[in-house]
């Protein structure tokens, strides 16, 4: 009997232990915090101004950054994901091929993040500085500046949309597999090709679980620390064109956090951690919460 | 309204359909070409004596990555050590008592962990360990690193013990053997290959990442095996690496992201492997 009570204890602990790692770190979270946002107020997301040297911390560039380098990401890969998700989901269901480009897609969703940021920086860097050099004297004929420096908005952009390509295809494609195939029958019985049954009965049956696919990849992308920190160009000023340098929330934080000196400094960049941390789990926990309706009502 | 006639709506089907296969084309392109240039970079560094020595100093050619490679071993153990066990524990409690206050919580912060991102998960390392401590060291690392690997051993156990056939259990508890017993002796193991792949997809998750390491293991140019001194790690050297304007450093960078891809892709595929296989067998 004592055994028995034992392991039902064991077993309970576990299931606290986790709950409480969960807790404290959302408190440690708000407590690093804290110096911070008492100096900053609310105007710590409002201020443009973010330097080390006078102690001054406002976090809207990183803010804007990573929304714009996300949604951006998000815009460019959508119609890739979703074209991937309908041929693995809908047209090549089983038979080896499409058991092939399943497999591949899962495992290129495990290469880790640094080694796409590597790519970014040798492959597609040199690419977009060419194309920024062309671009060049356009810009200025419209009084725009373009520097062809290579680094930026756009590239991490580029290098987002790729790294979440297998994230939204594969969400999209259990989602899409999750359509009642007497619906689609039904459809195909009344004489509708291919792409009516696609438009009229998939479409509308799984759409809010490929909304909810899309939700899950922008957390992702939010959260993306280093890809984008090697080809986004580190400056701390709001990114004033698409072929300009910026940072985001999770860039910042990885290039200064080891080498903050003062408290405030320090201080700051865990409240840009606290803000990051309260985005990426909404837009989780919506996500997520959606599919799970979903695949109940399926 | 006109009905659209017969060969316009087969056309549009026939574009539809070019236009899918054409768009998953194009998005399989910059995926191919990735692994496809990681290789051809990469493997022409790769030699035994690259794996196996240390880095040179600054401006000198050769060295190698065995700092790294023993680090990140290092790093992936620590992590295993803390979150398998921890993880296993809440799977099995999640499995057997499904519906209870405490289990909607767990399955929370589950949900939350999973979610967070590993810069995040850095942030709290270095205020715990690394700030306390007053140094960087392996360990802080480490449990970086478990904190994203729980989530993954947690929803593993939780889901494979959950699909063990419910007549074992109760074959086991009519014979009159203990709950304990039965849960140790009869649906752990049943379950076991999907335990082991769900602590490789773990692995092979935690292995890449280096955003939790920069403030926490912070890096290692010398062997080293204590798990309170800094310590290298694959990811970190590529991305230290792939920053200096050096030619050399940056072609052992390719070098080094291949090691670390065959690293991540072998425990991904075995973990799928020992749980496809085992599905056959109910």
């Amino acid at each position: 009997m004592q055994r028995e009570r034992l392991f039902q204890w064991v077993l309970k602990a576990g299931a606290w232990l986790v709950g409480v790692h969960v807790l404290v770190i959302s408190l440690t979270l708000v407590w690093g915090a804290f110096p911070a946002l008492k100096a900053f107020g609310a105007g710590f997301l409002w201020s443009t101004h973010w330097n080390p040297v006078t102690d001054e911390f406002g976090a809207l560039p990183f803010l804007v950054g990573t929304l714009i380098t996300s949604f951006l990401a998000l815009l460019l890969s959508l119609p890739l994901s979703l074209a991937m998700a309908l041929l693995l989901g809908e047209f090549l269901r089983g038979g080896w091929l499409s058991n092939f480009f399943k497999s591949m897609v899962d495992l290129i969703a495990a290469v880790p993040s640094v080694i796409f940021g590597y790519w970014g920086l040798m492959v597609l860097v040199p690419l977009v500085r060419e194309l920024e050099m062309k671009l060049m004297p356009v810009g200025q004929s419209f009084g725009m500046e373009i520097l062809p420096y290579g680094v930026g908005i756009l590239t991490s952009s580029l290098v987002l949309a790729v790294m979440i390509i297998p994230n939204t295809a594969s969400i999209a494609r259990e989602v899409l597999e999750l359509v009642p195939a007497d619906l689609k029958e039904a459809g195909y019985s009344f004489g509708a090709t291919r792409y009516e049954v696609v438009r009229s009965v998939i479409v509308p049956y799984a759409r809010s679980g490929i909304f909810a696919g899309v939700l899950l990849s922008l957390g992702r992308a939010l959260g993306e620390t280093m890809a984008v920190t090697m080809v986004i160009g580190n400056t701390n000023e709001i990114p004033t064109s698409l072929f300009g340098t910026g940072n985001t929330m999770a860039s910042v934080i990885a290039n200064e956090l080891a080498e903050a000196t003062t408290s405030i400094h320090y201080s700051s960049l865990v409240a840009v951690g606290l803000v990051l941390f309260l985005v990426t789990t909404v837009i989780n926990f919506a996500g997520t919460y959606i599919i799970k309706k979903m695949s109940v009502q399926a | 309204m006109r009905e659209p006639s017969i060969q316009r709506r087969l056309l549009v089907n026939g574009l539809f359909r070019f236009a899918i296969c054409g768009l998953a084309a194009a998005a399989l392109v910059p995926l191919f070409l990735i692994l496809a240039d990681v290789f051809r970079k990469g493997s022409g560094v790769l030699s035994w004596d690259f794996l196996t020595s240390l880095p040179k100093a600054t401006g000198e050619s050769g060295g190698g990555i065995a700092n790294a490679i023993v680090g990140t071993l290092m790093l992936i153990g620590i992590a295993s050590l803390l979150a398998v066990p921890l993880g296993i524990a809440a799977g099995v409690y999640l499995s057997e008592v499904r519906k209870s206050r405490l289990a909607y919580f767990t399955r929370l912060a589950v949900d939350i962990l999973q979610g967070m991102p590993s810069v995040v998960i850095g942030i709290i390392a270095y205020l715990w360990l690394v700030r306390s401590m007053g140094r960087f060291t392996a360990l802080s690392g480490g449990m970086a690193l478990a904190l994203m690997m729980l989530p993954l051993v947690v929803r593993g156990t939780e889901e494979v013990l959950k699909l063990v056939p419910a007549h074992l259990k109760e074959a086991s508890l009519a014979l009159g053997v203990p709950h304990y017993r039965t849960v140790l002796r009869v649906i752990i193991p049943c379950g076991l290959p999907g335990i082991i792949s769900a602590v490789l997809l773990g692995v092979s998750r935690i292995a890449g990442e280096t955003a939790p390491l920069l403030f926490t293991a912070f890096g290692n140019r010398f062997l080293e095996f204590s798990p309170l001194k800094p310590v290298g790690s694959l990811p970190l050297t590529i991305f230290t690496y792939a920053m200096s304007p050096y030619e050399d450093l940056q072609a052992q960078a390719w070098g080094a992201s291949v090691v670390l891809i065959l690293l991540v892709l072998v425990t991904n595929i075995i973990a799928r492997i020992v749980i496809t296989r085992w599905k056959i067998q109910f």
